[in-house]
C-alpha cells in the first residue's frame, strides 16, 4: 500500500478519534448527573478500543489485542456499579431485587 | 492491485468510518439535552464503530491467530453493553431522571402502576 495513503488514513482516523476523547472528556466534566458521566465514560472505553484498533493495524502487531479482551469485558461493570449506587433510592429488599 | 493492497485500504476504510462515528458519538453526547439521548447517542461508538474498527482491524492485520481474538471482543462487546445500558436507564428512571426527557410512551411507568 502506498504510505501517503497510510498516512493521511492515519492522520485522519487519529483526528477523528482525537476529538470524540477530547468532546466525551469534556461531557465527563460538565456532568450534570453522575449518570450522564458513567454514559461518558463508557463511551471513552468505546473510543479507547477504536484508538488502539487503530494503532495495531496502522503498525501491523497484534501486542494490544488481549487489552482490547480485556477492555471490552469488564468496560461494563463500571457502569453497573454507579446503576446500582444511583438506584439504592429504596429499602433493601428492593435494591436487592433491582 | 492485488488483494493484499485491495484488503488494507478496505481495513483502512473501515477504521475512519469507525473514527468517525465516535467523533458524532462525541458530538451528540455534547449537544443532546437529556440522560436518554445520550445514551442513545452513545450506543452508536460501542457496537457499531467498535465492529467496525475491528473488521478494519482484522483486515489489515490478516493473521490467522489474531481473527478469534477480534471476534472475541466483538461478542464480549455486544454481549455486555446492554447489561450496563439497561442498568444505567432503570437506574435514571427510578432516580426520576427519566421525567425530564421527553418521554411519548411510559411503558415502565405504567407496569408500576398497574
Amino acid at each position: 500500500m502506498s504510505t501517503s495513503f497510510l498516512t493521511v488514513m492515519t492522520i485522519l482516523g487519529g483526528g477523528m478519534l482525537f476529538a470524540a476523547a477530547a468532546l466525551t472528556l469534556v461531557r465527563v466534566a460538565r456532568g450534570p448527573t453522575i449518570l450522564d458521566r458513567v454514559v461518558a465514560i463508557d463511551v471513552l472505553i468505546a473510543v479507547l478500543v477504536c484508538a488502539l484498533g487503530l494503532e495495531a493495524a496502522v503498525n501491523q502487531h497484534d501486542t494490544t489485542l488481549p487489552i482490547l479482551v480485556s477492555l471490552s469485558l469488564v468496560g461494563f461493570v463500571g457502569a453497573v456499579s454507579v446503576a446500582r449506587f444511583v438506584s439504592r433510592d429504596r429499602d433493601d429488599d428492593e435494591g436487592v431485587r433491582a | 492491485m492485488n488483494w493484499v493492497m485491495i484488503a488494507d485500504v478496505a481495513g483502512m476504510t473501515f477504521l475512519v468510518a469507525g473514527a468517525f462515528l465516535s467523533l458524532t458519538a462525541a458530538i451528540g453526547l455534547l449537544r443532546f439535552p437529556d440522560l436518554l439521548s445520550r445514551m442513545h447517542a452513545g450506543t452508536k461508538p460501542q457496537v457499531l464503530g467498535v465492529l467496525l474498527t475491528l473488521i478494519g482491524v482484522a483486515l489489515r492485520l490478516r493473521f490467522g491467530q489474531d481473527v478469534p481474538v477480534l471476534i472475541l471482543v466483538g461478542l464480549l462487546q455486544m454481549l455486555t453493553l446492554p447489561v450496563a445500558a439497561h442498568m444505567v436507564a432503570r437506574a435514571a428512571y427510578r432516580a426520576g431522571q427519566a421525567a425530564a426527557c421527553d418521554l411519548v410512551v411510559d411503558e415502565v411507568g405504567a407496569e408500576e402502576a398497574g
